[in-house]
């Protein structure tokens, strides 16, 4: 009966509880959407950034990573036994050097990858992103794959040609003319500002690496999660060899999902800090209003324990109202936009510098919203406790006695 | 037997400036069974004195003793329960739990009392017959007329078989046919179901219907006769 009790008394003044209610659904609508939107495209962000970028996991020669000497070569036939393991689906192998990459007009530093054309295909979906020429088409000329930020800055065309130099595996300056065959562009600006895909073949010939090593294993699992665990593994099998997971290939990845939760708890925490002291405030004012009653129920029997109870029950009800009505409203609208996404082409020249997609699909997280469900009934719970203690504080005769 | 004894009460309000002795040592002693009126002009300290015996508030001095229970030397919380399981109390006016129907209201403090559901409805019909107004069960307060609202306070004073009640001026609010009505019921509860009943009043049609009436004047008893 507590229950019905508290519940009915939120709407003795129906236009009081529901500002409360509405400024709890707006703002749990709020925090939920703006929640689900950053999941959305931090997950998106990171999809992009291993699935044409790093892949799962990349395999090197030890110490190659922080050095990225041309000289720290994985021997050939390692690619067999990564390719053996059960839990990886394709692998490939790189040669990658860094250099410059010149027009006829400019020229760029730039990081040159020798790439197996077909195998890169199994690994990565950077061939999904040409959006000019075509990945590689001729075997018999010597082919470039470039970012569409690179070719504007350097004014050059699919087709066109591009000189690129770099050093051989002695330290000898060197370089060849490739045609341009395709132009990329992926949702990482920066990424199609800084790279060249050629045939590994055409770099090993011109850096003078033998045949079969390369500097680079790129790995694509059944998982992604399971990168973690399947790195140290390789570890052991490979000599001399370290073994790196998405995570730590590109570490801003890996913050990514960290980032936009903890955004979207100070959010919400922000939030409901402030609606709080709207609570508190109308809780007083209720049991203020209702000095002469509560005195009343202590005169018939009902302990003080119930009572406050029944201050902190009429405050949770409340603000859990509030919130189901914000997380649905938010949810509803999640669901609505999942699908055809949000579009912020507008700003997307800004968005795609930094690696995003222009188009969002939120995406909810079940952890997240529970979290939040209870957050709200959390502070509906601090926010009584003052209220609550005022009515305990009621003397039964002052309250009942008529003036 | 006595159920009630009372002994020199004192009680001193200090709020004002001036000290208000609302009390200048009171002795009475209730029996069971007993159906008496407080009588007095307004101020005389009827309602100090019902509610120090409720344990409202603590006299300055004196004693309420109740089945050798003294109800000023328990804690607030054991006070709330004594009131529970021993007292009814009516007031004016704000008797009832707005927001619960009549029938709830009464039901309300039997599961206080941890009474099982179907339990609670025999009493709580049983009830609403004996104050008369049984179609009224789930009719919220809000919407009962003043002498309704009253015997629905009744009812619930009643509900647990408390042993005595305590009623501060039930009727000043009522017209009279109301106040007579409200009277009437509560003698019939006071013989049936054998329940002590200390009201207060200024009405002189009321105090006619009391057995015993006690005067008091300037926080004094000045007489006292049964009928
Ligand atoms: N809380 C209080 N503070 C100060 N004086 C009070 C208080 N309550 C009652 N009094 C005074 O005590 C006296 C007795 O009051 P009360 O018991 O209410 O009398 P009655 O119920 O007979 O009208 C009155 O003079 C009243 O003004
Ligand atoms: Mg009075």
């Amino acid at each position: 009966m507590l229950l019905k009790i508290a519940w009915r008394n939120i709407w003795r003044s129906p236009v009081r509880s529901w500002i409360i209610i509405a400024a709890l659904t707006a703002g749990m609508f709020a925090g939920i959407f703006s929640s689900t939107f950053m999941n959305g495209w931090m997950k998106q962000r990171l999809r992009d950034g291993v699935e044409t970028e790093t892949g799962h996991l990349q395999i090197f020669r030890n110490n190659y990573q922080n050095s990225r000497k041309l000289s720290l070569l994985l021997p050939p036939g390692e690619i067999t036994k990564v390719s053996a393991h059960p839990m990886v689906q394709s692998a490939t192998e790189r040669i990658i050097v860094q250099g410059m990459a010149a027009s006829a007009e400019t020229a760029r530093g730039i990081r040159i990858l020798g790439v197996e054309p077909e195998m890169e295909k199994n690994v990565l979906n950077l061939h999904e992103k040409v959006r000019e020429g075509s990945w590689f088409d001729s075997p018999y000329s010597k082919e470039a794959v470039i970012g569409e930020k690179l070719a504007r800055q350097l004014k050059i065309d699919v087709r066109s040609r591009i000189i690129l130099r770099f050093q051989d595996l002695d330290g000898t300056l060197t370089g060849g003319a490739f045609r341009v065959a395709g132009i990329f562009r992926t949702s990482n600006t920066a990424f199609d500002g800084t790279h060249v895909l050629v045939r590994r073949s055409d770099l090993a010939e011109l850096t003078s690496i033998p045949s079969g090593k390369s500097h680079a294993i790129v790995v694509k699992l059944q998982n992604a999660e399971d990168a973690m665990h399947v790195a140290p593994q390789f570890e052991e099998t490979l000599e001399d060899a370290d073994a790196v997971p998405w995570k730590e290939l590109s570490p801003e990845l890996g913050y990514i999902t960290e980032l936009s939760n903890t955004y979207m708890y100070i959010f919400v925490v922000i939030i409901l800090m402030a609606l709080a002291f709207g609570i508190v405030n109308t809780m007083l004012m209720a049991v203020l209003e209702r000095t002469r009653e509560i005195g009343m129920l202590m005169s018939v029997g009902m302990a003080r324990s119930r009572i406050f109870i029944m201050i902190v029950l009429e405050t949770v009800m409340l603000c859990t109202t509030g919130g189901l009505l914000g997380i649905g409203a938010g949810l509803f609208t999640v669901w609505r936009l999942s699908s055809t996404g949000i579009d912020l082409s507008i700003w997307a020249t800004g968005l795609t510098e930094m690696g995003f997609d222009p188009i969002v699909y939120p995406e909810w997280d079940a952890v997240l919203v529970l979290n939040i469900a209870g957050m709200v009934i959390l502070s509906g719970i601090l926010a009584s406790l003052y209220p609550a203690w005022k009515a305990l504080k009621l003397n039964p005769s002052e309250a009942v006695r008529v003036i | 037997m006595a159920i009630i004894t009372i002994k020199d009460l004192q009680k001193t309000y200090n709020s004002s400036q001036v000290p208000v002795h609302a009390l200048n040592g009171v002795d009475l002693t209730i029996d069971e069974g007993e159906f008496t009126a407080i009588v007095g002009p307004s101020g005389s300290g009827k309602t100090t004195l019902l509610n120090i015996i409720g344990g409202l508030d603590d006299p300055n001095d004196g004693q309420v003793i109740i089945n050798d229970t003294e109800i000023n030397h328990l804690s607030r919380a054991e006070k709330i329960d004594f009131r529970l399981h021993h007292i009814g109390f009516i007031f004016q006016a704000y008797n009832l739990i707005p927001v619960l129907t009549a029938r709830e209201n009464i039901e309300f403090i039997l599961e206080l009392h941890g009474i099982p559901k179907s339990k609670r409805r025999l009493r709580s019909n049983e009830l609403l017959e004996a104050v008369g107004i049984p179609e009224k069960a789930d009719i919220r307060p809000r919407q009962l007329s003043g002498g309704q609202q009253q015997r629905i306070a009744v009812a619930r004073a009643l509900a647990s078989s408390p042993r005595f009640i305590l009623a501060d001026e039930p009727t000043a609010n009522l017209d009279s046919a109301s106040a007579d009505n409200l009277l009437t019921i509560m003698e019939e509860l006071n013989k049936k179901e054998k329940t002590t009943f200390i009201f207060s009043t200024h009405d002189a049609r009321v105090v006619k219907k009391a057995r015993r009436v006690v005067t008091l004047e300037d926080g004094k008893i000045k007489s006292d006769s049964k009928k």
